[in-house]
């Protein structure tokens, strides 16, 4: 009981001070918006909250399965060979430290008009990096005696990847999985806000920006928060169902 | 049975080559039972990766049963200090994971059989459900002996597997051991820092000497019995509790000197 009133009564709190703040400083819709105008505001641009939610939702869920393909494969190049380790990590923490905002505008102008495909593929090169990072460490730290339990035996190196080094490393997968859908949703977004004529929950905040439409753009960050809880809750779920036993080590 | 046959091994480290073994030899009978014990450092976790075939002697030859070993085999069990379970499954299906490498008949019916037989002999079949997280440092390396063994293998080669237990665990596990010994049929190599559990365990305790590891010197426990721990404290085992202590002892003042 508490744990579900104690949340709420804050949310209500916050929302009452705000509106009240809305309403004290006599704000016009044009300045600020008041969490009365959010209700109107999802009503009046109903369809395109689901159409434009349906697009950066999937265009994030892609950029993550790229990521999730790509990483996996540079984390586990890196993993088993230290030659390619040391020679992949330099090129990819410079690659890493560039601001991905930046990259946003040259992707943009690059394949200007295809809208789908340089929204996904900036979800993609924002979020792979600490999914690389993380099955590659999490291989390389693999204690030599699990490998040579099954080694001595005679088992393929595939065979040691599939039922050794691969499940010891989900716990570290799901973890920069947790950091990557976050920073997938911010690529995302960042694309769809920057794209002329573009689609998505971005495309909608950048035309109520525009339009000084206040209620609108907070809606918009409304339904963003509800659609990143929702892809974060999702990775957690399949955390506990493929590295739920993790959670009782560390108990 | 295993035969070391005059084998010298060597690392490259950066300051060159680092002799490890020097024609070392030795033999364990069928069945029998046999421990190494040497200062630590000496080589003798070499031992074992070349038994397992996972590396290769420059000199010499190494023969599991009349075979020369060139490569991993599955007529091996090992077991660590580190019981290495995995965590992701629970003890029965830590204990099948041989089963899954190695080429064998069984149905999954015989194999989970075969499973909890072991577990039963090692006094862990309420615990086959439990995941290693919940189990004590001697219950997983009860399972890890188990775990060695599923798959009937003809060596069975333990590193140190007591070294990280406490004593009172670790003369149970001794215990565990010779019951194993008793209802399984196996040859067997330990290695030990323990001159004690070389007594208690083995019928040839083999003294190897500081690097590079040379068989020093070797003697036969002659035991009476295996069952219980009493023969730890008789006027024979005190004997060979010294004459161990001092062989150890040439050993390191060996090591020394070299260096």
């Amino acid at each position: 009981m508490r744990r579900i009133a104690v949340p709420i009564l804050t949310i209500i709190l916050f929302l009452l001070f705000w509106e009240w703040l809305v309403w004290f400083n006599d704000w016009p819709n044009y300045k600020m918006a008041s969490p009365s105008d959010l209700g109107p505001a999802f009503w009046k641009y109903k369809t395109l909250f689901f159409s434009f939610g349906w697009d950066t939702l999937w265009r994030t869920v892609a950029g993550l399965l790229i990521s999730i393909v790509v990483g996996v494969a540079l984390g586990m190049v890196m993993g088993f060979s230290k030659l390619l380790q040391e020679g992949l990590y330099p090129l990819l923490i410079g690659f890493n430290a560039i601001p991905k905002a930046t990259i946003v505008p040259i992707l943009s102008l690059i394949f200007i008009g295809q809208h789908d495909f340089n929204t996904v593929l900036i979800a993609f090169l924002i979020s792979f990096f600490p999914i690389a990072v993380s099955v590659s460490i999490g291989l390389s730290t693999l204690e030599p005696e699990y490998r040579d339990i099954l080694r001595a035996l005679g088992a393929s190196k595939l065979k040691i990847f599939w039922k050794i080094a691969l499940p010891k490393t989900l716990p570290e997968f799901f973890g920069a999985l947790k950091v990557a859908v976050t920073l997938a949703f911010i690529g995302t977004n960042l694309m769809e806000i920057v794209s002329p004529h573009g689609r998505g929950l971005g495309a909608l905040f950048d035309s109520g920006k525009t339009n000084s439409d206040y209620p609108l753009m907070f809606a918009v960050l409304i339904a963003l928060a509800v659609l990143g809880i929702v892809l974060y809750y999702c990775v957690v779920v399949l955390e506990r169902i493929f590295a739920g036993w993790a959670d009782q080590l560390s108990r | 049975m295993i035969e070391f046959n005059n084998v010298s091994h060597y690392f490259s480290s950066k300051n060159g080559e680092l002799q490890v073994l020097d024609n070392l030899s030795f033999s364990v009978p069928k069945n029998g039972f046999s421990a190494i014990v040497g200062p630590s450092g000496c080589g003798k976790s070499t031992v074992t990766k070349l038994i397992a075939g996972l590396m290769k002697p420059r000199k010499g030859s190494i023969i599991l049963n009349g075979e020369a070993v060139q490569s991993p085999r599955s007529n091996i069990g090992m077991a660590f200090q580190n019981p290495v379970l995995l965590e992701w499954r629970n003890i029965l299906k830590n204990v099948m994971l041989p089963l899954e490498i190695v080429h064998n008949k069984l149905s999954n019916e015989e194999k989970v059989d075969r499973a909890r037989e072991l577990l039963a002999l090692v006094g862990l079949s309420e615990y086959e459900n439990s995941r290693p997280s919940e189990l004590s440092g001697g219950m997983r390396q009860r399972a890890s002996l188990c775990r060695s063994l599923i798959h009937r293998p003809e060596v069975l080669i333990l590193d140190e597997p007591f070294g990280a237990l406490d004593a009172f665990t670790r003369e149970d596990l001794w215990l565990t051991m010779n019951r194993l010994r008793e209802k399984e049929s196996f040859t067997c190599l330990i290695i030990t820092h323990d001159i004690r559990e070389s007594i208690f365990l083995a019928d040839e305790v083999v003294v190897l000497s500081g690097r590079p590891a040379t068989n020093q010197f070797s003697i036969k426990t002659e035991k009476e019995s295996n069952d219980n721990l009493d023969q730890l404290y008789t006027p024979h085992a005190s004997e060979l509790l010294n004459i161990l202590r001092e062989q150890i002892g040439i050993a390191r003042r060996k090591e020394m000197a070299d260096k």
